[in-house]
């Protein structure tokens, strides 16, 4: 009797669309995946709009008729406070909830207006305090100059905007909460998934089968791809109908990030198989899960960028797979990148790669 | 009258240890085509051990395992095509329902089923949509025997697939396998139940610390027991407190 050759390919498949259903059955994995990434960029993209503000105090008898109030006003950065006492004010001051408290007064001197500005800034706020003084000596040199129009300029600025996309809070957030989403699915699926089935002896079920090891772990791999990258599909969908995310080169962008996603899940799935082989019980697995993804979460430039941080930091954060991820959608949805213009994050990422799967085939348990 | 040719698994000198510990002692043994075979034992005598050096699924130490002329040192891949396998507490993935847990055994095995048939073969067909976590323990040991019968496999092994199940589930379960010897398929058991071993196996071989102390039919090993002069110490009834209890709350399947 001739049987036909056995397929590991349709052995493979059986187990992607098993392991793909069963994936979409658990709601941790919606969750991470998709749930918390959404909840955070709706926030920041709602927060997104808002524009550059100042909470400032004024004194209850403020020349609200002076040049330098309505400049100031009209300048729309000032969120003026005016129902706290003095004391409230001195201790708001201190503590950095409120950025100055001014005064303009009128002292007229000899028929001529002369306006006293008093001005009371706190350590606890001092970019904004600075801010506030920057933008009133600007109105005070406009108001002098325009009194002395014979004095001789020494210095003059020119000052021209140069016009550029509107790059709001949500082209840096989406991306990052992508690679979030991408770093969790690779991670936390992966070692949750693998551990319980070898525990619950699902594996050994299956080495009873002609089905070889690898394509066992090949189709577990290849249902988390899917999951993962319609999860990115998602995120990437809404940012842009919802909340105008910049997608610079449409479909051929989308598809470019999808790409990337996945170069950027494959590494990531690594880190999954370590940890299911090093866990030695159900209690770990958070641990180190946590561990892999939480600093990358909070240092690879996800919600805001790493030069914010000090050099230390940075240098850290330089080392970082998810860091390059981030840096790669950006620059994909934001400056129109193509793969070919991401050398340096592709080589890093396969670098690390490299490393993981290194790792993996040594750390990696099948029962 | 059993010929050489009808042996369908041969087992040589099989020998397992691990580290300082030999758990398989050189054992052998011979399987026939379309027999219920028993390994009967007390935990730890290494029947487990020996079924799942059969199974491909453990290395052997030394020997030779011989099932339907492949070897499972040279040809482990075509031996997992024909057999079919239930393991002592395995799982599936607990929130598929019976119908996609079946469709991945087909895949897996490479065949084409009919999931009601197989379903319904271990009357489960009213569980189709239902998870396997849903299931009860009974429930959940018919669907495993349901997954070991998808490659329509030559031979059966069965790893203690009664324990832990109440009377009914038990008696219905004897039934089920006995079908299934019926249609032809050899199997494979291993029990530290005597009543089991003694109802539905053709031979049975008894195992106690790695090796095998006595290989028979159980009515042999009755006879020549008795004929040694043993007599059981308590009077032998007629029927015995179990019976009671099925005549009581019937026979068949409870769930």
């Amino acid at each position: 009797m001739n049987t036909p050759k056995y397929s590991q390919f349709r052995a493979m498949m059986a187990l992607a669309k098993a392991s793909l259903a069963s994936t979409l059955k658990s709601p941790s994995a919606v969750v991470f995946t998709l749930v918390f990434p959404l909840i955070f960029i709706v926030v920041f993209g709602f927060i997104g709009g808002g524009a550059f503000k100042m909470d400032v105090a004024f004194d209850s008898h403020i020349d609200k008729g002076s040049p330098i109030y309505q400049g100031l006003m009209a300048s729309h950065s000032v969120n003026v406070i005016d129902d706290k006492t003095d004391e409230q004010v001195q201790s708001d001051l201190e503590k950095g909830k409120i950025d100055a408290w001014l005064n303009i007064q009128n002292t007229q001197t000899q028929g001529m207006p002369h306006y006293v500005i008093t001005v009371k800034t706190s350590k606890a706020s001092a970019d904004k305090g600075n801010m506030l003084k920057l933008i009133l000596d600007d109105i005070v040199n406009k108001i002098n100059l325009g009194a002395a129009p014979q004095h001789q300029d020494i210095a003059e600025m020119r000052a021209t905007e140069v016009s550029g996309r509107k790059y709001s809070m949500i082209d840096f957030i989406l991306p990052g909460m992508l690679g979030f989403s991408i770093l969790s699915t690779g991670v936390f699926g992966t070692a949750f998934v693998f551990f319980n089935l070898r525990q619950t002896l699902v594996l050994k079920r299956f080495f009873a089968t002609p089905v070889n090891r690898i394509y066992v772990v090949l189709g577990e791999s290849l249902s988390r791809l899917v999951f993962a990258l319609a999860g990115a599909l998602v995120i990437i969908v809404i940012g842009y109908f919802i909340f105008n995310f910049t997608l610079v080169h449409g479909l051929v962008t989308v598809l470019n990030m999808l790409i990337l996603s996945a170069i950027g899940l494959i590494v990531f799935l690594g880190f999954g198989f370590i940890i299911s082989g090093l866990a030695t019980n159900d209690s770990t697995i958070p641990v180190f899960a946590n561990i892999v993804t939480l600093p990358q979460f909070l240092l690879a430039g996800t919600f805001f960028s790493i030069s914010a941080f000090p050099v230390w930091l940075q240098h850290i954060a330089k080392i970082l797979p998810l860091t390059y991820l981030n840096d790669a959608l950006r620059k994909v949805a934001f400056e129109g990148a193509g793969l070919q213009d991401l050398g340096k994050e592709l080589l890093i990422l396969t670098v690390w790669g490299i490393v993981i799967y290194i790792a993996a085939a040594k750390t990696f348990r099948w029962e | 009258m059993k010929s050489e040719a009808n042996r369908i698994i041969q087992v040589k000198n099989l020998v397992k240890q691990y580290d300082k510990l030999v758990a398989v002692k050189g054992i052998s043994f011979d399987v026939y085509e379309g027999e219920i075979f028993g390994l009967l034992g007390p935990n730890g005598a290494g029947k487990t051990t020996t079924l799942e050096i059969m199974e491909t699924l453990r290395d052997k130490t030394s020997g030779e395992v011989i099932i339907d002329g492949l070897s499972v040192d040279k040809n482990p891949s075509d031996i997992k095509r024909i057999i079919g396998v239930q393991l002592q507490a395995a799982g599936y993935y607990p929130s598929l329902s019976l119908m996609q847990l079946l469709d991945l055994f087909a895949g897996l095995y490479n065949v084409s089923i009919n999931k009601n048939e197989v379903l319904e073969s271990v009357a489960l067909k009213d569980k189709a949509k239902a998870k396997f976590k849903e299931l009860s323990g009974g429930q959940k040991q018919r669907f495993s025997i349901a997954t070991t019968l998808i490659n329509k496999p030559r031979v059966v092994f069965l790893d203690e697939p009664t324990t832990g199940l109440d009377p009914q589930a038990r008696r219905n379960l004897w039934d089920l396998i006995k079908q299934i010897r019926d249609t032809g398929t050899t199997i494979v058991i291993t029990t530290h139940y005597m009543d089991e071993a003694e109802v539905l196996c053709d031979r049975v071989a008894i195992v106690e610390l790695g090796e095998i102390i006595a290989l028979d039919t159980p009515a042999h090993l009755i006879d020549n027991l008795i004929s040694k002069g043993f007599e059981r110490k308590t009077e032998v009834k007629q029927a015995n407190l179990e019976d009671v209890f099925l005549s009581l709350t019937g026979h068949e399947y409870r769930e």
